[in-house]
């Protein structure tokens, strides 16, 4: 539920998702679900020359199990935060 | 004074003790870390977060992919790395290998 939470307070703003495919998409990140499944809207695929086919994408669903990376911007994360949250998530009975 | 001498040593070992192998990365949490992905990919970053499935929230990442080339006709194979720099990463868990604490001098 941690990741779940710390993408919720992440919607609005711009991220770059790589994919496990190599493909690498910049959008506004519109919503995420508890399998971290993600919504982007305004996409841009950073390399396309090499793919020519994602031209016409202007939004988009990934499926959670193909993304390898999600690149953040670095001031909207609260990272003392986000370390708290992980320590107690580790206390929580599983 | 306790007439129990090893009262308190009774008292110390409560709930959270218990010793698993996520509590290694537990104590990594603010520590430069060491993850070793799928894909001859190697993370090095600071570790904000982390839960069950190994998702990770890593800072200041460098990021070393190692990349094996075929050269055409002589099938001669030319390793090269490949580095990159992230400001604040999200890992998904599936594809990580393993994660080593720092190195402590």
């Amino acid at each position: 539920m941690l990741f779940y939470s710390f993408f919720k307070t992440l919607v609005g703003k711009t991220v770059t998702v790589e994919l496990k495919n190599d493909l690498s998409i910049t959008g506004k990140l519109v919503s995420v679900d508890q399998f971290l499944n993600i919504k982007l809207d305004a996409v841009k695929v950073t390399d396309e020359t090499k793919y020519p086919h994602m031209m016409s994408v202007k939004n988009c669903f990934i499926r959670g199990s193909v993304v390898r990376y999600v690149s953040l911007p670095p001031r909207d994360v609260d990272t003392a935060l986000l370390q708290d949250a992980a320590r107690k998530e580790a206390q929580a009975p599983r | 004074m306790s007439n129990r001498p090893d009262s308190d040593m009774v008292d110390v070992p409560v709930a959270r003790d218990t010793n698993e192998p996520l509590d290694l990365v537990r104590l990594s949490l603010d520590e430069r870390i060491f993850v070793k992905m799928r894909g001859d990919r190697e993370l090095k970053g600071r570790l904000h977060a982390y839960d069950q499935h190994m998702n990770l929230v890593l800072g200041d990442v460098e990021e070393v992919i190692t990349v094996v080339d075929i050269m055409e006709g002589t099938d001669e194979e030319v390793v090269r790395l490949v580095r990159r720099n992230h400001e604040m990463l999200f890992v998904r868990g599936d594809g990580v290998i393993l994660v080593a604490p720092p190195q402590r001098s």
